[in-house]
């Protein structure tokens, strides 16, 4: 494969693929496996103060 | 050792080292865990900053969110070069290493299955945009000399306005078709928007493809032959990536 020129990632590239892809450690493990305290933040509180327009792609984790 | 855990990705035992200067999150370099044949990379992330409360808080600030983001990103980046790591969503976030012991030792049969799946794949970004203003084409509009050719000229430009995106919409589904002939699989983001990205124009696709290291040249290629074939529309092409969009179990 041929190096392809990289300009310096768009942050809401990255967003897209860091908030809305990447495996989700759900809640629900954290209940069955109890002694394990688990922090898992979800971003609808950002995304929707940065534009209430964009559906949140968060849904499944609330 | 005190700190939370922080990690980034699940990947297959690699033999090549990381770059000894790469940071992660919070500036420690990232270590590997490795638990039943899988190794989780991560970094230790002091509990002011990570725990639940002051986390959820940083995450409300941009620039935070941006430099934090941009770590995770780096260390994927580098993990990329010596193998294909399973990303893990931004801010996974685990208390002690035993912690991520558990979770591993749960999630290991769909870890080795989405592992297998993604053996030797990227994931590329296609984004295609309606440019914001259609090309003057037809007569030049000039000063109306009326009530009735104002209202005249400003029907025919929102029927062109119309027009240019039902044009870029075509178009996007044609070449979204295209590229998903040639890429194993395709996911579409939720179209950008503009006050959000700073690009010009609007969002009509946003998707990404799931394409073998292999034939990425020609798919590469292919986006970009498509680039000048239409007037008023911009593609854009990022990646590759590692195959964020493509972790979740087929057909979840």
């Amino acid at each position: 494969m041929t190096v392809i020129e990289r300009r310096e990632v768009a942050l809401v590239d990255l967003l897209d693929r860091l908030l809305s892809g990447g495996v989700v450690i759900t809640g629900d493990v954290t209940l069955r496996i109890a002694d394990v305290d688990l922090v898992r933040i979800d971003l609808n509180a950002l995304i929707s103060s940065v534009n209430a327009q964009v559906p949140s792609p968060f849904q499944e984790l609330t | 050792m005190t700190g939370l855990r922080y990690v980034y990705a699940v990947c297959r035992p690699f033999r090549s080292a990381l770059q000894t200067q790469l940071k992660g999150v919070a500036g420690e370099p990232p270590k590997q865990l490795t638990h039943h044949g899988l190794v989780a990379v991560l970094s230790t992330v002091p509990e002011r900053d990570f725990a639940e409360e002051p986390l959820r808080a940083h995450l409300e600030d941009l620039d935070w969110l941006t430099e934090t983001a941009r770590a995770h990103q780096s260390v994927i980046d580098a993990l990329t070069v010596v193998t294909t790591p399973l990303p893990l969503r931004l801010a996974t976030v685990f208390r002690d290493d035993s912690g991520v012991r558990i979770m591993m030792e749960a999630r290991e049969a769909e870890f080795r299955r989405t592992l297998d799946r993604l053996e030797g794949r990227v994931e590329w970004g296609v984004k295609v945009y309606a440019e914001a203003e259609p090309a003057e084409n037809g007569p030049p509009a000039g000063t109306p000399t009326s009530g009735r050719d104002y209202l005249r000229q400003r029907r025919s430009r929102a029927r062109a306005h119309d027009d240019m995106w039902q044009h870029a919409e075509t178009f996007a589904s044609r070449l979204h078709a295209t590229l998903s002939e040639r890429a194993e699989d395709s996911r579409l983001h939720a179209p950008q928007n503009a006050s959000l990205s700073g690009a010009s124009g609007r969002n009509v696709l946003n998707a990404a493809y799931l394409v073998p290291r292999a034939d990425s040249e020609s798919f590469v290629e292919l986006v970009d032959r498509t680039k000048d074939e239409e007037a008023g529309i911009r593609v854009e092409l990022t990646g590759p990536w590692a195959a964020y969009s493509f972790v979740g179990e087929e057909g979840a």
